[in-house]
């Protein structure tokens, strides 16, 4: 071989394609077959509307899924998200029936999901304490609290809720969304921006990366750290508040097992649990795929509910698996010149 | 140089690990425009001292003064703000990030909070062309070798605009081109007046480059010179309190070995790693490897360990064909394989030095037959005291042990197995003049008793005491083969590694 010629080889086989972007790759591949699938097998099923339907069943999803998303990141987890949510509900519920207005309802709604992410994340860093056992807590902790609150549901009629809740924003001929969805792309795009283009951003990177060389390298790793729970919190309250839009009522048992979606769409999306790797876009594409199958099933019609669980579980060992081969390969010491 | 006032002063530290005293009563005055070296044995504390200037670990006594203000800083981070840079000893970036990134990390380059990207590649790109590195800026850090990565950790330190720059071990694994040029760039430092702390256990690098240094041992003080005033044999008696009468033992040339022919390669090759070659190795031969950095010696080593797989070629053990598909394999047929990377291979930091000294051992025998307690602690105490690791007790987890002493404690992990082929990638790096010759010494003896050995590495001297013969790389390709004779020399070897031919 000539020198050129080996250069060439060896440059074509040094990056053929980032192995990072492989798993996001995956997960758009597989969205287009059961996209295509549904498509071929049922009447009705290849229009732009379904596609919209699952953004609009999904749009909370997809809200905690992206504070979920700054969380695993960096290497954590928080398992809170889900009773936060039916905390938020029944909050804003209890209060809007007592008379006070919407608008300042929401805001603490949000701050509290905040704080209670601040907690946590406070926490897990200053007495090193497993994220996986102090949102553990916090999910009993807010489950609980909203039996404190109140054990029945609680209907909201609020005019204004009601409207969001309702509306239908026209995207075009017989294609809609809700307004709940606006809110949720526009927070998928401030958090992509405050990723990618942040330096806390790259912070949250470097330390699922190792934290202990983000230490060493002077980065913000305790700041950062509970910066990602707080986010998670934020982000659950306001999903909390979107579901509230969604159903129309406060409970204690909403979004039962929420959480794990939420991780499960995380993953699915390609990022990976142990931190370091992961796109936002990636969530997004897995948010979709488990709307898509609840979709399918519903067309499908027969199929009992738990057929979405048994899906999704499949789907997380084939993501799981494919991770690990990929990080396998990856893992391996790149050929270290002597 | 009319002593300036100091700008920084460390006075009476002391730090305590449970059940060692890594610093005790230690002063230390930096100058502002000096390279100043730290140094000691393995385990002297001389990265204890860096770490607890620096944030990482609280002093227990003693004052820390900047530029005459007294700090205490709570953090890396504290540090750096107030113009402290540092590259630690093991190299600590995060090897999911770019290139690029790793060099700004946590000081991106920003136009009202947005970072950007495009400023930043360039920016770092310029900083590793000006230390002359080629390497792409936007692939992830994994992705580089050893030597990259290490250069990038030091291209971050100098980057930061610093008053003081501290640099542990930055050329371990660098090759002699890299740390003419890390020189280079200390020097311009130097003139800007930041004061730089330096650590290597090359003493040849330190004289070159230090101005002042301080020796530490166990821990104490034991006194700070201008380099020009203290000879290397005086400065060696410092660091290990007695002299290193053992040097010269070992200058007779090993014995020649009479061995059959234990493993033979017959144009073996790998694509993109090494291109086709030939190597005979005998019993009780001690082969050497040379060659620069990315000349190919590690993936000829990989080859010979199964480790990776040859893409042409075959491979004799013992006279018979074999395949060497899994490092399993090759370990079967007696073979083994010391690592230069020990912290992404080898060891385990959270077991002891003797579960650690066993490990291979004991995966050998298989887990159904352990070893004799009075056998193991036998083996232990032997290879403790032959490599002299300390602290010498075979209970303390090897997380907690100086970087040079967790490398002997991984080399001493494939001594144990006394294979028939052991291959050593840099076995000496980041270890202390003494224990160096020690293990120079094990090698001839091991060596002696019919085991052979592959040894690969960037000391040419050290190349040449330990080697019968020499195999020299060249763009990954095996271009020379000499007897180590009286005409070889390092300049030879040089010359050969240099022009590719040989002469
Ligand atoms: N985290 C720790 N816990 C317990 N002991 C420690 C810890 N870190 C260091 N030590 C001990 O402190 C002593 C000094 O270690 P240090 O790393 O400062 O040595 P060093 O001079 O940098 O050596 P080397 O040249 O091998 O890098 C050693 O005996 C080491 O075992
Ligand atoms: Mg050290």
């Amino acid at each position: 071989m000539t020198t050129a010629g080996l250069r060439r080889g060896l440059l074509r086989g040094r990056r053929p394609l980032p192995r990072r972007y492989v798993p996001v790759l995956v997960t758009t591949g597989l969205l287009i077959a059961m996209f295509a699938a549904g498509g071929v097998r049922y009447e009705n099923f290849a229009t732009g509307q379904i596609v919209l339907n699952v953004f609009v069943d999904n749009a909370y999803l997809l809200v905690v899924a992206i504070g979920m998303t700054f969380v695993i990141l960096t290497g954590g987890i928080d398992l809170s998200v889900g009773s936060v949510i039916a905390l938020s509900t029944m909050v804003s519920a209890t209060l809007i029936s007592d008379g006070w207005a919407p608008l300042p309802v929401i805001g603490l709604v949000l701050l509290m999901g905040a704080l209670l992410g601040l907690g946590m994340g406070a926490i897990i860093q200053y007495f090193e304490i497993q994220p996986f056992i102090v949102t553990l807590a916090g999910m009993f902790l807010a489950r609980g609290l909203c039996y404190v609150i109140n054990t029945e549901s609680v209907k909201i009629t609020d005019p204004l809720i009601v409207a969001l809740g309702e509306t239908h924003v026209p995207l075009g001929p017989e294609l809609w969304v809700s307004p709940s969805v606006i809110i949720a792309l526009v927070v998928l795009l401030a958090a992509i921006y405050v990723l990618q283009y942040t330096r806390f951003g790259r912070g949250v990177y470097a330390v699922g990366g190792s934290e202990q060389s983000a230490l060493l390298m002077g980065l913000p790793v305790a700041r950062t750290k509970m910066a990602v729970y707080t986010i998670s919190g934020f982000c659950s309250a306001l999903g909390g508040v979107l579901f509230a839009f969604y159903t129309l009522s406060g409970w204690s048992l909403h979004a039962l097992g929420t959480e794990l979606d939420a991780i499960a769409a995380v993953v699915i999306g390609g990022t990976l649990l142990t931190g370091g790797y992961g796109y936002l876009f990636g969530t997004v594409l897995g948010v979709l795929v488990l709307g898509l199958i609840q979709t399918i099933l519903n067309f499908e019609g027969t199929l009992s509910a738990w057929w979405t669980k048994i899906v999704i579980g499949l789907l997380l060992f084939a993501f799981i698996l494919l991770q690990r081969l990929i990080g396998a390969r990856g893992g391996q010491a790149p050929p270290t010149p002597s | 140089m009319a002593a300036p006032e100091p700008i920084l002063r460390m006075r009476g530290i002391g730090k305590q690990f449970p059940g060692v005293r890594a610093l005790d009563g230690v002063d230390f005055r930096l100058l502002p425009g000096e390279v100043h070296a730290l140094m000691g044995e393995n385990g002297a504390g001389k990265s204890t001292l860096i770490k607890v200037l620096t944030g990482v670990y609280e002093i227990d006594a003693g004052q820390i003064e900047l530029a005459g203000r007294p700090v205490a800083f709570s953090s890396p981070l504290a540090a750096q703000q107030a113009g402290i840079s540092t590259v630690y000893q093991e190299v600590n970036l995060c090897t999911n990030l770019t290139v690029a990134e790793n060099i700004f990390a946590g000081r991106e380059p920003r136009r009202m909070g947005r970072i950007l990207w495009r400023e930043m590649r360039r920016r770092a790109a310029e900083l590793l062309a000006r230390l002359e590195i080629d390497v792409d800026v936007t692939a992830p850090l994994s992705s580089c070798s050893l030597a990259v990565q290490q250069m990038v950790a030091i291209a971050r330190a100098v980057d930061i605009d610093a008053r003081v720059l501290i640099l542990d071990e930055p050329t371990s694994s660098l090759d002699a081109g890299e740390v003419a040029q890390l020189f280079r760039v200390m020097r311009r430092l130097k003139d800007q007046g930041i004061a730089i702390l330096f650590v290597s256990h090359f003493l040849d690098q330190v004289y070159e480059i230090a101005d002042r240094m301080t020796v530490l041992r166990n821990g104490r003080l034991v006194g700070e010179y201008r380099t020009a005033e203290l000879p290397q044999v005086e400065l060696v008696a410092k660091m290990i309190g007695r002299e290193l009468a053992e040097l010269k033992a070992l200058e007779d040339r090993p014995p020649e070995p009479d061995g059959a022919p234990l493993i033979e390669a017959r144009e073996l090759s790998r694509t993109g790693a090494i291109q086709p070659f030939s190597l005979t190795i005998h019993r009780g031969e001690v082969l050497g490897l040379a060659g620069l950095l990315g000349s190919g010696r590690t993936e000829l080593a990989r080859l010979l360990f199964g480790a990776d797989h040859a893409t042409s070629g075959t491979l004799r053990v013992d006279g018979k064909e074999t395949a060497l598909r899994t490092p399993r394999a090759a370990m079967g047929h007696g073979i083994a394989f010391c690592s230069e990377n020990r912290r992404a291979e080898g060891l385990v930091p959270g077991l002891t030095v003797r579960e650690n000294l066993l490990l291979a051992l004991q995966a050998t025998r298989g887990w159904a037959r352990p070893l004799p307690r009075a056998r193991q602690e036998e083996l232990v105490e032997k290879y403790i005291n032959a490599l002299n690791i300390r602290p010498a007790d075979p209970e303390q987890l090897v997380r907690n042990l100086s970087g040079g002493n967790q490398q002997k404690v991984l080399l001493a992990r494939w001594l144990i197995l006394e294979p028939r082929l052991l291959i050593l990638d840099e076995p000496t790096r980041g270890i202390d003049v003494g224990a160096k010759t020690e293990i120079q010494r094990l090698v001839a003896e091991l060596s002696g008793g019919g085991m052979a050995v592959l040894f690969v590495s960037a000391e040419l001297e050290e190349v040449l005491r330990l080697s019968h013969r020499v195999g020299v790389l060249r763009d990954r390709r095996l271009v020379a083969e000499l007897e180590n004779g009286e005409q070889l020399t390092t300049d030879r070897l040089m010359e050969t590694i240099a022009s590719g031919a040989a002469s």
